[in-house]
């Protein structure tokens, strides 16, 4: 594998440890954002992490978070088994409203018949049918996002007209778990899709990431594994007919630090990894948020900057700039504009 | 003066102030003035409109909901101001933005489930102090149930039992975190009713004001009773002094029946303003929005939805259709009806003959809603004594204009209020159930 010229993706978990609130929240991701990650993580599930553990909602958290900070990409963990696609798709939108371009989302499925005897809907389903309907969920949260073109909003006085309506898409979706109608109650957002990330770590995984996602998420403290899994994940990207290099692969380590040389000693190990072609980049999930994040920013950063290998500002403005990943064209506009030709 | 329950009362009541964006409907201007052109959706007007409300001392900022583009003649309706964010996501990011402003999503209770939903509104109450506050609508039309797995098999008569119990099942998760729980039963409960069979361990824990504050929005009996047994606010449409006095006294009455008291509901009527130097003045701008707000093409559209049978060859500026209405289409979907449109259509022709109106004309007298026309000081005064009558216990004020429509109001009425002693001076509070007022749940 040739070496990656592309420059490192940075990305950092912020939940864990101490009790969630939105203060140490806040604090966390303005800590990440001064050490210019690309973007921050916050983990959620249906029902309690652990017993007797309690969370926030990770969406609205990081919503709580955007006016707070500039630049730094926000990503929670989205559940789809239970959740309405629809909803889904108007909190995701809105989150990009509210961060000005810097959303993401983890899509995750709940695959427990404890979490599915919360919400009492239907019996919990094996984890492959789950990540089938979880890709059919990020296709048609997309299509909702695309319902409205970008200039459908025309507020022409001289016809009285707000919008263009041919300019808004029913989006019709009928899948065997569900169905929609559309178009979305929220204009497209800023990124046009805001950032869909997967973790790709269970090999059933595989092909609802390669098809859907533009990160991937690889959980190993192993170069070999991530190697391969990079390796299966580009391949089976072509296959669906996508570019490669559209699917950005970060490598989930866990990180525990100790000491400034802990820091020092993770950034040599992220460099090697990096130009062995390992990974386009790191997720990393501390252990400590508070303590790791300090020496994430204030140790293993630099060194990577001062190797050439991370950015020292933000050259842009959305999560997709930071990510070099193109604004997605709009599918509806497109269609249109081929038929008119 | 005496209150409902019969006690003399020694002060005054002190009105209750909230804020509701501008959203989708005609009322929301947005084609004359340079102020209207701000954006519907960009989060620095939300951060506009909830900052000003805040300076002026405000109870919440309201954000409604409506989850399907209305439909006219079967395409999406264009006139008006369309495209939201979803509520409780916009919220969470006010609370930033914000320090004591309460924080009220509507969200409907048919296409959600009461496990998602109390969480993510407990987590806005964690994220924003104790701010957070849920506007319970009901409405279960087919046609919004198009985007949902559910469907809109809801029939009317469920619509308000499905609401209860979903209210009640959130509650009781918002109650299964009790204050030096044993962690080990942490967030357990178990509910197996009649809509929701339900168990596990919720995962929030319970927020700063135990419960949001629930607000009800509807008129029917079903609902005035929901409201009643439930609800900490009634959002009502019931403007006029005679109309509000009997709406307050009504749902104020029914609460004895559930055990609660009349200082336990607030009652907080959807209003607009338009405030003058002059008398003469604010009714000239007061005309003059109306005009901006019925456009010839909104004239006509609102005149087919009551004539269902397409207009549109039909002059704005002349009269009235003599053409028989339609009385069994509907040419409009996602939008209330009217209950009886023989009355309407009658009502409509004798206005417009006795005054010799054109179309425009007619529905721009026929819908005319606004509430509180004149200068600062007389819309002050007129809003203190619907207050100190009994017509309310407060406004949500729905500005014409996004996101500036509520500046004038807030540097010109609140003062006036505040000198009359019946408005506050600074929060007191940091809870939007301080603010109210209301008690703490138990
Ligand atoms: C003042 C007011 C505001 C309302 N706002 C909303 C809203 O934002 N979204 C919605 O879906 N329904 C809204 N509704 C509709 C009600 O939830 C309800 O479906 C409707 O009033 C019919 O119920 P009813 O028969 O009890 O009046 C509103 C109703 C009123 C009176």
């Amino acid at each position: 594998m040739p070496p990656l010229n592309r420059p490192l993706r940075l990305a950092v978990a912020i939940d864990g440890g101490a009790p969630q609130t939105a203060s140490a929240f806040v604090d966390r991701a303005q800590l990440a954002e001064r050490g210019a990650f690309d973007f921050v993580t916050l983990d959620d599930s249906l029902g309690q992490p652990a017993p007797g553990v309690a969370r926030l909602d990770a969406l609205a958290a990081l919503a709580r978070v955007a006016p707070t900070t500039d630049r730094i990409g926000l990503v929670p963990t989205v559940t789809t088994t239970h959740t309405e696609p629809f909803h889904v798709s108007t909190q995701v939108a809105t989150l990009d409203w509210v961060s000005r371009g810097r959303a993401g989302w983890i899509v995750e499925v709940s695959a427990t018949e404890a979490e599915a005897r919360l919400v009492g809907r239907r019996p919990a389903a094996p984890a492959p049918e789950l990540w089938h309907e979880a890709g059919e969920v990020v296709d048609v949260v997309t299509r909702l996002f695309d319902s409205w073109e970008d200039d459908a909003e025309i507020r022409d006085v001289a016809t009285g007209r707000f919008v263009d309506r041919d300019k808004l898409h029913y989006v019709d979706f009928e899948s065997a778990t569900f169905s929609v109608r559309g178009p979305s109650i929220v204009p497209r957002p800023p990124q046009g899709h805001p950032v869909t990330v997967i973790d790709a770590t269970p090999s059933h995984v595989r092909a609802t990431a390669a098809r859907y996602a533009d990160v991937a998420l690889i959980r190993t403290d192993d170069p070999d594994v991530a190697r391969v899994a990079r390796a299966d994940l580009r391949e089976r990207t072509r296959a669906w007919g996508r570019e490669p290099d559209r699917l950005i692969v970060l490598a989930s380590l866990p990180v525990d630090l100790d000491a400034s040389a802990d820091a020092v000693a993770l950034a040599e190990f992220a460099a090697s990894w990096h130009t062995d072609g390992v990974a386009d980049g790191f997720h990393f999930r501390p252990r400590d948020p508070e303590r790791d994040l300090r020496l994430l920013v204030d140790g293993t950063v630099p060194v990577l900057q001062h190797r050439g290998l991370a950015r020292h500002f933000y050259p842009g403005a959305t999560l997709r700039e930071h990510l070099g990943l193109p604004r997605p064209a709009n599918r509806y506009a497109l269609a249109r504009e081929a038929s008119a030709r | 003066m005496t209150d409902t329950s019969g006690t003399p009362r020694t002060s005054r009541k002190s009105i209750h102030l909230a804020a509701h964006f501008p959203g989708v409907n005609n009322t929301t201007v947005w084609s004359a003035s340079p102020r209207a052109l701000g954006s519907q959706i960009d989060f620095a007007s939300f951060t506009h409109l909830a900052q000003t409300a805040e300076r002026g001392l405000f109870d919440f900022f309201f954000l409604a909901e409506g989850l399907r583009l209305r439909e006219h003649q079967g395409r999406v309706h264009d006139l008006d101001v369309l495209g939201r964010p979803e509520a409780i996501t916009v919220l969470s990011a006010l609370a930033a933005v914000t320090e004591r402003l309460g924080l009220a999503a509507t969200v409907n209770a048919t296409f959600n489930e009461p496990y998602e939903l109390a969480r993510r509104l407990a987590s806005l109450d964690h994220l924003s102090g104790g701010r957070a506050a849920w506007n319970v609508v009901t409405s279960s039309d087919a046609f919004t149930g198009e985007n949902f797995r559910r469907g809109g098999f809801l029939d009317r008569a469920d619509r308000y039992t499905r609401a209860a119990e979903f209210v009640a099942t959130a509650r009781e998760l918002w109650d299964s975190w009790p204050p030096g729980a044993e962690r080990a039963r942490a967030g357990a409960f178990a509910h197996h009713g009649h809509h929701f069979d339900i168990e596990g361990r919720f995962s929030v824990e319970r927020g700063p004001q135990g419960h949001p504050v629930v607000i009800q929005a509807g008129d029917s009996s079903e609902g005035r009773e929901f409201a009643a047994a439930t609800a900490d606010i009634v959002f009502t449409r019931h403007g006029t002094l005679e109309a509000g006095r009997q709406f307050y006294a009504d749902v104020k009455g029914r609460l004895a029946a559930h055990g609660r008291r009349p200082e336990d509901l607030k009652i907080m009527p959807g209003v607009t303003f338009v405030l003058g130097d002059t008398a003469a003045e604010a009714q000239e701008k007061a005309a003059e929005i109306r005009h901006q707000q019925i456009s010839p093409q909104t004239a006509l559209l609102t005149l087919e939805q009551i004539w269902g049978v397409d207009l549109s060859r039909y002059d704005p500026d002349g009269p009235l259709p003599d053409i028989e209405p339609d009385y069994d289409a509907q040419l409009s979907q996602g939008r209330v009806r009217h209950a009886d449109p023989r009355a309407v259509v009658a009502s409509w022709r004798a206005l417009a003959e006795e005054k010799g109106l054109s179309i425009r004309q007619t529905v721009i007298e026929a819908t005319g809603r606004q509430s509180f026309i004149g200068t600062p000081a007389a819309v002050a005064d007129e809003m203190d004594t619907f207050v100190q009558t009994d017509a309310a216990d407060g406004f949500i004020l729905i500005p014409h204009l996004t996101p500036g429509g509520l500046d004038d109001f807030v540097e010109q009425v609140v003062p006036l209020l505040q000198e009359r002693g019946s408005f506050r001076t600074r929060y007191t509070g940091s809870t939007l159930r301080a603010h109210l007022g209301l008690a703490q749940p138990s």
